[in-house]
């Protein structure tokens, strides 16, 4: 039974057992004086049947799924011809893989032998068993948990309390997974990142002005040793980023500043809408925009005053992402602005001051905090753009603070260097992982101190 | 009396300070309140630019042109038996002889044959092999034209400008002109587009493998962070105690809510395709990165939802002897639905729109064939605009802006759903 269908029939299964278990309590209930007089509601002992019937059997499905690829391909490879089994591990490896393709009727890399034949039969006749005891072994705990459950229905059995901690447990593993992911990010970046820095010193990555990341694929090629100073690429990063505020901070507050303050209440309804329009749109569909329209605009409004301007300037890259960050700024901003106590802004006003003189002497300095943390959280945003920057920036790691000229950003590279096909054990690919842990601690600071500033802020005024 | 004269004469001179700046004041004033508008127009009008450029852009692809050929289904050049592997190709190529009988030298046949796609052949081969009895007629069909064709056709190539600068020839451009004025030129509905998967040529390019792999991504995203978000968020919100612990839980997701979506797809590269060994390029995988990017999405916006139900709900459900979970399920998280459906759909919505980490997980690669389940290699819709807008050919521009205003309409239709259920259910207590 293929193992899709298997858990459809455990599902079916479960159902039954639901069933099941609401009548066994019904009868139960009847012989005892009527259903009031079961501990709890008959509908908890069909859960409970349920629960018994398709957690203990998931749990060995799901096991025997993890671990029956491995095993099979050991026990496949154990049965090889002996030339074959004292290949190296990574020539090993491809004949396994052209085993496996075999097996599932895709194209082989080599020709077919009858060695690789008999393999392959080896392999789906393995597997065609471990599937079918799977199933019967699934399908026995199964029932088995169902008849367990009936056989203890009684008016004592406290079905409600059992269900709700297994509920409950539920609940818990599902919170604790944004923990997993954390430490799954970290590891698995922090793992590759120190096999990086095994090859290429740590100085020489932080510090060193040249990054040109091709390895020689063979050890006599010229001129092709590579070089991971990341500098370069830092920098590129922080100047489309820098650019990018330049644009959004000042409309994104400006608009911010007169929704709140000055805007009507008509005018607000169509306007906010209309800004958070902008902040829906894919970041695919700003890298288009600004590799085929801002892109060439810019090019050609330079050359008009002589300027030399690259076609992947960084001026390009940096504006339309400013673009994409304002409604994020102009809605953090509005959050705040709109926290400050109307006491403040009345004070002000009957001082004499003008609206503009509230806002720029009062408004603005109290919700500063509350504006920083946003700018953060937008700068932390803008550092981990990628699809913007792939498609209009360029590739070419230029150390430079000019605008008009190319440069590459952290995701730009980790993309280039990962797109296509990888080998782990080359420090090119490696380096990706590096500049992704340089990336994700970065923003990391950024963020707790975003959230931090923020949280200080709001508590100020509550 | 002298001093209520100084104080009068203040009162006086501190009135003209006052009026003196008081224009000076209404100027910035003025000047402020524009700087206001100023924004709010530059952004509006980003927003403006950047629609008008991609559906003046897109609209085109929405149409193909098609050429209307009298092909004779010759046995002789079909050849053989087999109409599966017959040869479609020369039978494209001689109606088109037959058409300009004057093309003589290899190299004018080539570039006349060059203006009918390469897949008027699939076209005419489908229709002989529904209808084999067709085998020694003639018929008129009208087949795809090549894109070059199409664009000259659409008037994105100007035909003025000398021969060498573009990608047809003179010779090319009358043989075009001439099939125009019989009428065997049109530009009809693009019906591949929608039905098709990728193609090198763009006038065979279609959606309809990347929306099959967008499909498949969402359903798998939807299926495991509903309810793993609607669980964190009754967890955290209802039953858990105030301690370090679920402090942590809750730092946590609020950080993992602005980590770049790229170091998700590192972390999909690292632990799902090397450690787990899971098929590259599936639609597997992406669901399973993105819903690990959107559950702090989720599960924020589930939390505000639970907040929002007032605590009188739940004191009444435990008044009359319910037990807390059942007070959850039963009273409070039907109240909350509404918002946590809202919650989902947005962060579903992000889902749709994400790139990078799929790029990571190899979801790039260059894919023909309409995917037909979770682990099939694939594609989706961003990542196929990516594809797209890096291809040189004038065709490929036109069809990223359209595949652009697909994917836009599926955002604004999930966006309207959410702004929908937020107004219908929305309850203020």
């Amino acid at each position: 039974m293929n193992p899709t269908i298997l858990l459809f029939t455990l599902l079916m299964l479960s159902a039954m057992g639901f069933y099941l278990g609401r009548q066994k309590s019904y009868a139960v209930g009847n012989k005892n004086g009527g259903v009031q007089h079961l501990h709890s509601r008959p509908t908890y002992y069909g859960s409970l049947t349920a629960l018994w019937c398709a957690i203990p059997a998931l749990i060995v499905f799901f096991f025997w799924l993890f671990f029956e690829s491995s095993i099979i391909t050991n026990l496949v490879i154990s049965n090889l011809p002996d030339p074959i089994r004292e290949l190296p591990p990574d020539r090993l490896n491809l004949v396994v893989n052209d085993i496996k393709n075999l097996v599932s009727g895709n194209i082989v890399s080599g020709k077919i032998d009858p060695g690789m034949k008999a393999a392959a039969d080896h392999y789906q006749s393995l597997s065609t068993v471990s599937h079918a005891s799977l199933s019967v072994i699934v399908i026995v705990i199964a029932i088995a948990g169902m008849m367990l459950v009936q056989r203890i229905i009684s008016p004592d059995l406290r079905a409600r309390n059992h269900v709700e901690r297994v509920i409950q447990f539920i609940l818990i593993a599902c919170s604790t997974i944004a923990i997993f992911t954390t430490i799954g990010i970290v590891l698995s970046v922090l793992y590759e990142a120190i096999r990086f820095f095994k090859v290429i010193p740590l100085t020489e990555f932080v510090t060193g002005l040249d990054w040109s990341p091709q390895m020689a694929i063979r050890a006599d090629q010229v001129g092709s040793s590579g070089a991971f100073g990341s500098v370069p690429v830092f920098m590129g990063t922080i100047l489309i980023s820098a650019i990018a505020m330049c644009v959004a901070v000042p409309i994104g507050l400006m608009s911010a500043i007169y929704l709140s303050e000055y805007a009507g209440r008509e005018f607000r309804n169509v306007v906010k809408p209309l800004l958070e329009i902008l902040a829906g749109i894919p970041t695919v569909v700003y890298g288009f925009f600004a590799a085929l329209i801002v892109a060439p605009m810019i090019r050609d409004t330079g050359g008009v005053f002589g300027l030399d301007v690259s076609s992947e300037s960084a001026l390009a890259a940096g504006l339309v992402m400013g673009i994409m960050i304002i409604p994020f700024i102009s809605s953090l901003s509005d959050d705040v602005i709109n926290a400050v106590p109307m006491s403040l802004r009345e004070g002000a006003y009957g001082l004499g001051s003008t609206k503009s003189e509230t806002i720029r002497q009062v408004i603005i300095p109290a919700a500063l905090p509350g504006i920083v943390g946003g700018v953060l959280l937008a700068v932390s945003r803008a550092i981990g753009e990628t699809m913007i920057v792939v498609m209009a920036a360029g590739m070419a790691a230029n150390l430079t603070v000019n605008p008009l000229n190319t440069v590459t950003t952290v995701t730009v590279q980790i993309v280039t260097l990962l797109v296509g096909d990888q080998e782990f054990d080359s420090p090119k690919t490696l380096a990706a992982f590096a500049l992704g842990l340089m990336l994700f601690i970065v923003t990391l600071i950024l963020n707790i101190i975003a959230l931090v500033v923020v949280r200080k802020y709001r508590e100020q005024y509550e | 009396m002298s001093d209520n004269l100084t104080s009068s004469i203040d009162r006086h001179s501190n009135t003209d300070i006052v009026q003196k700046g008081l224009s000076k004041r209404y100027n910035a004033e003025r000047r402020f309140k524009f700087y206001g508008i100023a924004a709010i127009c530059a952004s509006l009008m980003f927003l403006g630019v950047l629609f008008i450029s991609i559906a003046s852009n897109g609209y085109g692809a929405l149409f193909q042109t098609h050429i209307l050929l009298s092909v004779s289904f010759d046995s002789d050049i079909l050849g053989g038996e087999d109409l599966k592997r017959a040869n479609y190709q020369g039978v494209i190529k001689n109606s088109l002889l037959k058409m300009f009988p004057e093309v003589k030298s290899r190299r004018e046949k080539k570039s006349l044959y060059s203006l009918v796609s390469s897949g008027a052949a699939f076209k005419i081969r489908n229709i002989l092999i529904e209808n084999p009895d067709f085998v020694g007629q003639t018929m008129d069909v009208w087949v795809p034209a090549d894109d070059d064709t199409d664009m000259l056709i659409k008037g994105y190539m100007k035909r003025d400008v000398p021969e060498s600068e573009r990608r047809l020839n003179n010779r090319q451009i009358e043989w075009i002109e001439s099939l125009e004025k019989e009428g065997r030129v049109e530009k009809k509905f693009n019906l591949a587009f929608f039905t098709a998967g990728d193609s090198r040529e763009p006038e065979l390019a279609g959606i309809w493998g990347a929306t099959c792999g967008s499909f498949f991504t969402m359903i798998i995203t939807l299926f495991l962070s509903f309810p793993i978000g609607v669980a964190s968020a009754l967890y955290l919100e209802e039953f858990a105690p105030k301690n370090r612990w679920t402090d942590i839980i809750e730092v946590n997701i609020n950080n993992l809510a602005a980590v770049p979506s790229i170091v998700f797809g590192l972390l999909g590269l690292a632990v799902f395709l090397n450690f787990f060994g899971m098929p590259r390029s599936a639609p597997l995988v992406g669901g399973l990165v993105l819903t690990l990017m959107t559950l702090p999405t989720i599960i924020i916006a589930s939390r505000a939802a639970l907040k929002s139900v007032p605590p009188s709900i739940r004191e009444a459900a435990l008044g009359v002897g319910a037990s807390k979970m059942q007070t959850v399920i039963h009273h409070v998280l039907p109240l909350a639905m509404p918002g946590m459906l809202t919650g989902t759909i947005i962060g579903m919505a992000q889902a749709l729109g994400e790139t990078a980490p799929l790029l990571m997980i190899g979801m790039v690669a260059f894919i023909v064939d309409i995917p037909g389940g979770i682990t099939d290699p694939s594609t989706v819709l961003p990542v196929q605009i990516f594809l797209w807008a890096d291809s040189p050919e004038r065709g490929f521009l036109e069809r990223t802006s359209a595949a652009i205003m697909v994917l836009l309409t599926f955002l604004v239709l999930m966006n309207a759903l959410a702004v929908m259920l937020r107004k219908k259910f929305e309850k203020r207590w």
